[in-house]
């Protein structure tokens, strides 16, 4: 493993560039971006709707791949993956948290948290174990058979982070992860962001809010596809 | 290697609890869907076992009567209209022939009592016959030599006759009239009566008389319908050769005397022509099946629509597109044959109900159930290929985007 890093860089983006085509006009979606993280960082990305922020974090979540530029996530450089290693990297090396917590609704909680782990072969026994485990760690033990719709917002935000966790990854990648949320658990799953961090999870949080992106140690703005280093929290 | 395989049976089995669960969840859609394939295929069962039955039971209707005999008609010449009790003597001669059975027929009048009935088919044979035919007895005595040198009145009844005329009465020893002569009553037949050929295409006759009384009744000397039973070792192939040069030598070698029939010539014909009858039908069945498959597609289409965003989330959390495809497709396998099984069990049932209905055998007919099962599976596949493709194709970002 250790052969394959490349420079030493955990997470390194390289003048990124992504144009869409927008009908017979070529939109330019993100503007030579660079940006380095450190492992166990905790970095939001604080930018407003349009601002190219959901597109970044497509590809830093392999799930899109940059126009231009050079990608390096764990040593491992993206650009030229095809679509299969681009799976196998997501199962990998990402957890994503989403906005919505996208359960799956058939699934109970535990099932859902063993969702990644099938797909990277982990058997029913250990599956099981480690699901039990994850669930526990964000405090819902007691809920573990319980469906999506019998949970609250909160909490199937929390069976959403097991699950992002469920493949031991790299990076947590948590788009708006408060966006549905009140502000109450809204803050309790602010604060089990800063427990993984503390624990050494590399995190980054893409939002909108000037007060979430605050609880992270790091922040970067992006306006109009460029991204400007915000400095450290006490500057933002 | 073996770690790529295990990891792929846990995918499978995961693949296969997930669409299991997703049929279920979709109870009334999975059904209808199933409809088209489960009435395919149960259509197709359903033909292939009632014609195999059909045929079965006609082929062993044929070799019980027409295994090793060969069944003449004679139109005669103008010289000579048929064949004398002679020549049917000089034919039992040939070494092909074990033995010959003429068969003389009459439409008659038979009353008893105030009683009558007309119309009733009534035939005569010979004592050889009865050595053939020993299951057409219930009881009493048979038709037998001194009766046929003698011309003897009597006769053998079906049940019917019995029935008609004998109500409460045992028949034997009683005497019945045939075209008002009164014949004795020597013997009872049996409730499946005389099969064969010749008493299946004259409809089983009611009543059985020497032939030699009925020739004289009929005002003739001659018989015209003749069956010869084979010597052992002989084939109907071999026998005909044999037969036509001895018959031919009886009418001069004029031609078109006599016409012999092979019955395994026409058991052939018949098997081959239900065959194609058999396959004309499960192909027009098939259609159905295929009507199936586009219900089938559709349903698989409509749910990679619906769960586009379970798709994206999924190859979010790792799946490559391959298990994604494998789902559906595993998905559309296991609706077309939960179809295909619940389709041979309801055709099984209908070829049973009907075979009760015809009286016809019933056979299961591994090769109608194999088709069947073949069938349906090879439709799940090729109808949920074109879904399954493009659920594994979609883009996950647009996938998670259409929330």
């Amino acid at each position: 493993m250790e052969g394959m890093i490349e420079n030493g860089a955990f997470f390194r983006m390289k003048k990124i560039n992504k144009y869409y085509q927008m009908g017979e006009e070529q939109a330019h979606i993100l503007k030579d971006i660079d940006l380095e993280i450190e492992e166990g960082e905790y970095l939001s990305v604080l930018g407003p709707s349009g601002s190219g922020k959901s597109t970044l974090m497509n590809i830093i979540g392999c799930l899109d791949v940059p126009t231009s530029g050079q990608y390096t996530l764990h040593g491992q450089s993206v650009d030229d993956m095809t679509e299969v290693e681009l799976a196998r990297l997501r199962g990998v090396e990402i957890g994503f948290i989403f906005q919505n917590s996208q359960l799956l609704p058939r699934l109970t909680a535990q099932k859902n948290v063993e969702q990644p782990m099938i797909y990277a072969g982990i058997g029913p026994k250990e599956r099981r174990r480690r699901a039990s485990e994850l669930l526990e760690r964000v405090g819902l033990s007691d809920r573990m058979e319980h469906m999506p719709s019998q949970l609250s917002g909160g909490q199937q935000q929390r069976v959403a982070i097991a699950r992002a966790l469920a493949g031991n990854p790299t990076l947590l990648l948590a788009d708006e992860p408060t966006g549905a949320l009140d502000q109450k658990t809204g803050r309790q799953v602010m604060t089990l962001f800063r427990e993984l961090n503390d624990e050494g999870r590399t995190i980054i949080m893409i939002t909108h809010d000037m007060n979430i992106a605050a609880n992270a140690r790091r922040v970067v703005r992006i306006i109009d596809g460029e991204l400007l280093e915000g400095g450290s929290v006490s500057d933002a | 290697m073996l770690k790529s395989i295990r990891s792929a049976s846990i995918m499978l089995g995961e693949c296969v609890k997930m669409s299991l669960s997703n049929i279920r969840g979709n109870r009334a859609r999975s059904f209808l869907t199933v409809l088209g394939i489960l009435i395919g295929v149960a259509a197709v069962i359903a033909l292939i076992t009632t014609v195999n039955g059909f045929s079965g039971s006609l082929s062993s209707s044929f070799s019980s009567m027409g295994a090793g005999t060969l069944t003449m008609t004679v139109s005669g010449s103008d010289l000579k209209s048929g064949l004398t009790t002679g020549d049917l003597n000089e034919l039992t001669k040939l070494e092909a022939i074990d033995g010959v059975t003429p068969s003389v027929s009459l439409s008659s009048r038979v009353s008893r009592g105030g009683n009558y009935e007309t119309r009733i088919s009534v035939s005569g044979k010979n004592a050889y016959y009865f050595q053939q035919n020993e299951s057409l007895m219930k009881r009493g005595r048979t038709i037998n030599i001194s009766d046929e040198d003698s011309m003897t009145f009597v006769c053998i009844i079906s049940p019917d006759m019995v029935k008609d005329f004998f109500y409460g009465v045992d028949p034997i020893g009683e005497s019945l009239y045939i075209d008002g002569i009164p014949f004795r009553v020597i013997g009872l037949m049996n409730e499946d009566g005389d099969s064969s050929i010749s008493g299946m295409m004259s409809g089983s006759p009611d009543i059985l008389i020497p032939y030699t009384t009925a020739m004289k009744m009929n005002n003739v000397n001659v018989v015209t319908s003749v069956t010869a039973y084979l010597a052992d070792g002989w084939t109907s192939e071999t026998a005909t050769e044999p037969l036509e040069a001895r018959l031919d030598e009886m009418f001069s070698y004029e031609e078109d005397c006599y016409e012999i029939m092979d019955m395994s010539s026409i058991e052939e014909t018949m098997t081959s022509m239900l065959n194609m009858v058999s396959a004309l039908l499960a192909g027009i069945a098939s259609i159905a099946l295929v009507v199936g498959g586009i219900g089938i597609m559709n349903m698989m289409l409509t749910t990679v629509t619906e769960r586009t965003t379970e798709i994206g989330l999924k190859k979010a959390l790792g799946a490559i597109p391959w298990q994604i495809q494998t789902q559906f497709l595993i998905e559309s396998f296991l609706l077309s044959i939960i179809g295909g099984a619940a389709g041979i069990a309801l055709g099984l049932l209908l070829s049973l109900i009907l075979s009760q209905a015809m009286g016809t055998g019933f056979e299961i007919s591994t090769f109608a159930i194999l088709l069947g099962a073949g069938f349906s599976a090879a439709v799940g596949i090729l109808f949920g290929w074109a879904p399954a493709r493009k659920a594994s194709k979609l883009n996950p970002i647009d996938a998670l985007r259409s929330v």
